[in-house]
């Protein structure tokens, strides 16, 4: 999905933080990132460039953590790792699967002057 | 650009006049101006760790930035890149609350008839309410002209090149609406079943609308909006007879990604259905104008 909105979004994260403790140059921004929250990865990549360019982060590095996708089936109650929003539970077969990990989109960390 | 919806960054219009921007950074947040025209044009080839670590472009002109003397230090942010978002749609959800407004952000593919059903939906409840519309388009004004016509206030958004209405986007367009206490705001949002499902506008409930000519498996290629979603109507079933599509598989696939998913059957266009769906529009703004007479601010 707009990856782009995304990334103008972690610029505001990163600006109101730089504003507040006095940065002049971020050098590195990690991001946490689910794989559930249907982020293209090497989009987001091209969109941050973009966007970061004149910005204070300034060709700063994207490091990216992948988080996986993590649900509990309402039914039975075990939990189990997920890959997509339609599987099923692999014990009981409902399809009633809640998301408790894998979905979060997260600026972690800022490596700044 | 964006991979599922091929947004880029475009200048957002409400009623055509250019959306104040509180995101821009300040003029002092700018870094320095740097390859005029170069990077835009093609992807990067992500090789900042050799830029950084040889050249280090930001380090300022007299080369203060011996290797190994670095004053670099980290900040702990653990923060959630849509909370901005989050932010204003809380904010627009406290307006509606102290207000009793109910509002319902309608979500769909480009065409599934989200447009026609408010404009039914205005005329079915002409003189029993105030309804307002707000109607996210990438480009024109043709729907808040049909919106109009059929006789409720109307501002359209245009979104540019992006893909998806966003909480500060309404709360502006709602202020330019003067929007009346105990009434039924519509939001249409931009064609499209991916994006809008990510971002809060602050309304009651998303209403996914999703017609009986495109594939059953929508609901499975589109999770994410079916979540998010708390009823879907399925739309133009006045055609069902002249295609091959099996309503009762749509309305099972959706009910995988999302068992409490309300579902109604309509046809904007012959009526079938409308009443349950105007039922259930009027029972939501019954309770929120009596969640406000409850709870006076
Ligand atoms: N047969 C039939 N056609 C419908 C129905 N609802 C809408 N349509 C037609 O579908 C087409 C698209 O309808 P719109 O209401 O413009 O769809 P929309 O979702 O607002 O489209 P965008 O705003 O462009 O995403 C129009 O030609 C409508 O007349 C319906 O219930 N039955
Ligand atoms: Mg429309
Ligand atoms: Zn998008
Ligand atoms: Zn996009
Ligand atoms: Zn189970």
């Amino acid at each position: 999905m707009h990856e782009m909105s995304l990334a103008e979004s972690v610029l505001q994260i990163i600006e109101d933080t730089a504003r507040k403790q006095g940065v002049t140059r971020v050098k590195t921004v990690w991001l946490e990132i689910g794989q559930l929250a249907c982020v293209e990865q090497e989009s987001l990549r091209f969109c941050f460039d973009v966007v970061m360019r004149d910005s204070i982060a300034h060709q700063a590095r994207l490091e990216i953590t992948e988080t996986a996708g993590q649900g509990r089936c309402a039914k039975c109650s075990i939990e189990m790792p997920i890959a997509a929003l339609y599987e099923a539970c692999p014990n009981c077969g409902s399809y009633e699967i809640h998301v408790i990990g894998g979905d979060e989109m997260r600026v972690k960390e800022l490596e700044v002057e | 650009m964006c991979t599922t919806c091929g947004c880029g960054i475009g200048q957002t219009l409400i009623a055509g006049h250019a959306l104040k921007q509180p995101r821009k950074p300040g003029e002092a947040m700018r870094y320095r101006v740097h390859e005029e025209g170069a990077a835009l044009a093609h992807p990067h080839t992500h090789q900042h760790g050799v830029l950084d670590g040889v050249l280090d472009f930001g380090a300022g002109a007299a080369g203060t930035h011996a290797p190994g003397i670095s004053q670099s230090r980290m900040i702990k942010i653990e923060r959630d890149i849509l909370a901005k978002n989050n932010d204003y749609a809380a904010e627009n959800r406290d307006t509606f609350s102290t207000h009793g407004i109910f509002a319902l952000n309608l979500v769909s593919s480009p065409g599934s008839g989200k447009t026609t059903l408010l404009v039914k939906t205005i005329a079915a409840l002409h003189g029993t309410l105030p309804i307002a519309v707000i109607e996210g388009d990438q480009q024109t004004d043709n729907d808040a002209a049909r919106i109009r016509a059929a006789g409720a206030p109307a501002l359209q958004i245009n979104t540019g090149k992006g893909c998806h209405l966003d909480a500060y986007m309404v709360g502006q367009a709602m202020q330019q609406l003067h929007l009346q206490d105990n009434s039924l705001l519509l939001i249409e949002n931009v064609g499209n079943l991916v994006c809008p499902a990510s971002f809060d506008l602050g309304e009651a409930h998303k209403v996914v609308i999703l017609s009986v000519t495109e594939g059953e498996d929508k609901p499975l290629k589109y999770p994410d909006m079916f979540r998010a979603a708390d009823l879907m109507l399925l739309n133009k079933c006045d055609l069902l007879p002249y295609l091959e599509f099996d309503a009762d598989l749509a309305v099972d696939y959706a009910h995988r990604i999302n068992p409490k998913l309300k579902v109604i059957r309509i046809s904007a266009s012959s009526g079938e259905g409308m009443t349950e769906w105007l039922g259930w529009v009027a029972m939501g703004c019954r309770n929120a104008t009596h969640r406000r007479t409850e709870s006076p601010a």
